[in-house]
């Protein structure tokens, strides 16, 4: 069975009667805009932390709608945005070969020598 | 409520304002066109609500000791009727569609700017608190609903159609933010054409243009409203009108 799903946006619902199977192309949709991962740096001197994505046509209203998304309480201080299609992430198919190997390598840790007690934040 | 000090009637005016163009945007909560713009638009309306407050919570203040009443900030939101509301009739008018609710932002949030710079230069510190606090929010007011005129109108042949239309129905409507009323404090014909210029450069940007000779409608700030706003009261205030002084 095919179900036609018209989807109307804010301000664009026709009069009663006037529900037929009026495609609202033309419009803007969610998914005709790009999606970006939002950055943000809760305080000075932290590192940007990645704080989840949102839909934006470009970067500069990407960076207002984290505004408004991501730190209206008052969590972050900037924000980096990156359109998702160029981030390159690891393929969970190697997961084995690329981090296993490193499980019985504890001499990989700075666990075998002192550390002064001068030395700080180690 | 007695109002013979013209300086209580300007802090109900700039109160009401802000108040009624929150509950106008608030109305978009949930109905936005997009999750991320739906945020943007109820942030804006909270800072307004905000605002609001401030000024209601110092209009009761200074009510109060005027006149040994007992007004508070709800009182003066949800007990007075639509010919005591003094807000612009820009602000009561519906939302429309997204063209017309960012264009009414837009061409009040570039006044309040103007209004509010000059207010934070007032000799009442309580008042110039007030709108210092408020300019940088609506700086970003500013900002983002500029940024939509320009989006819509150099955008699609539709987007710019609806923006036009927006702006011809709206239009009439700016003329009165410039009319002095009897409780002004601030001349408002000096702050016309720097609205203007600022305002036309938006436009033009996107590829939009002023109307010529409009009529220009007037009435809200001495409390003449259009047939909107009776509407808007009702779903305000039915709660506090039906179950005074109710708290949850």
């Amino acid at each position: 069975m095919h179900i036609n799903i018209t989807k109307y946006y804010y301000g664009d619902i026709p009069d009663a009667g006037n529900n037929n199977t009026h495609e609202s192309t033309g419009h803007s949709t969610t998914s005709s805009w790009p999606l970006w991962e939002v950055f943000i740096r809760s305080k000075q001197g932290l590192d940007h932390k990645h704080a989840g994505s949102l839909h934006a046509a470009d970067a500069a209203m990407a960076i207002e709608n984290a505004r408004d998304v991501y730190t209206r309480r008052q969590e972050g201080i900037s924000i980096w945005v990156v359109e998702s299609q160029y981030i390159h992430a690891s393929n969970p198919d190697d997961a084995e070969m690329f981090y296993e190997p490193a499980s019985d390598k504890v001499y990989r840790h700075p666990t075998f020598y002192d550390l002064p007690d001068e030395v700080k934040h180690m | 409520m007695n109002l013979k000090n013209l300086y209580h009637s300007f802090l109900l005016h700039l109160a009401d304002s802000s108040l009624i163009i929150a509950q106008r945007n608030g109305e978009c909560c949930a109905h936005g066109p997009i999750l991320e713009q739906d945020i943007a638009i109820t942030n804006i309306t909270l800072d307004l609500l905000g605002q609001s407050r401030n000024f209601y919570q110092y209009a009761a203040q200074r009510l109060n000791e005027a006149n040994g009443s007992s007004e508070t900030e709800d009182t003066l939101a949800y007990h007075r009727g639509e010919r005591d509301f003094k807000n612009f009739l820009l602000c009561e008018l519906p939302n429309g569609d997204w063209a017309q609710t960012i264009t009414r932002q837009f061409l009040f949030s570039c006044f309040q700017q103007l209004l509010f710079e000059k207010l934070s230069k007032s000799n009442d510190e309580h008042l110039a608190a007030i709108a210092n606090k408020s300019l940088k929010e609506i700086q970003y007011h500013v900002k983002w609903s500029s940024e939509w005129v320009i989006r819509l109108g150099d955008g699609t042949e539709e987007s710019h159609e609806r923006m036009k239309k927006a702006i011809d129905y709206l239009w009439p409507y700016t003329g009165e933010m410039f009319m002095p009323a009897t409780y002004d404090i601030i001349n408002l014909e000096d702050l016309k054409s720097i609205w203007l210029n600022k305002v036309e450069a938006v436009l033009q940007e996107a590829t939009l243009s002023v109307p010529a000779n409009t009529f220009m409608h007037s009435g809200g700030k001495s409390g003449v409203h259009t047939e909107h706003l009776g509407f808007l009261l009702a779903e305000m205030q039915y709660l506090q009108r039906t179950y005074p002084g109710a708290e949850w």
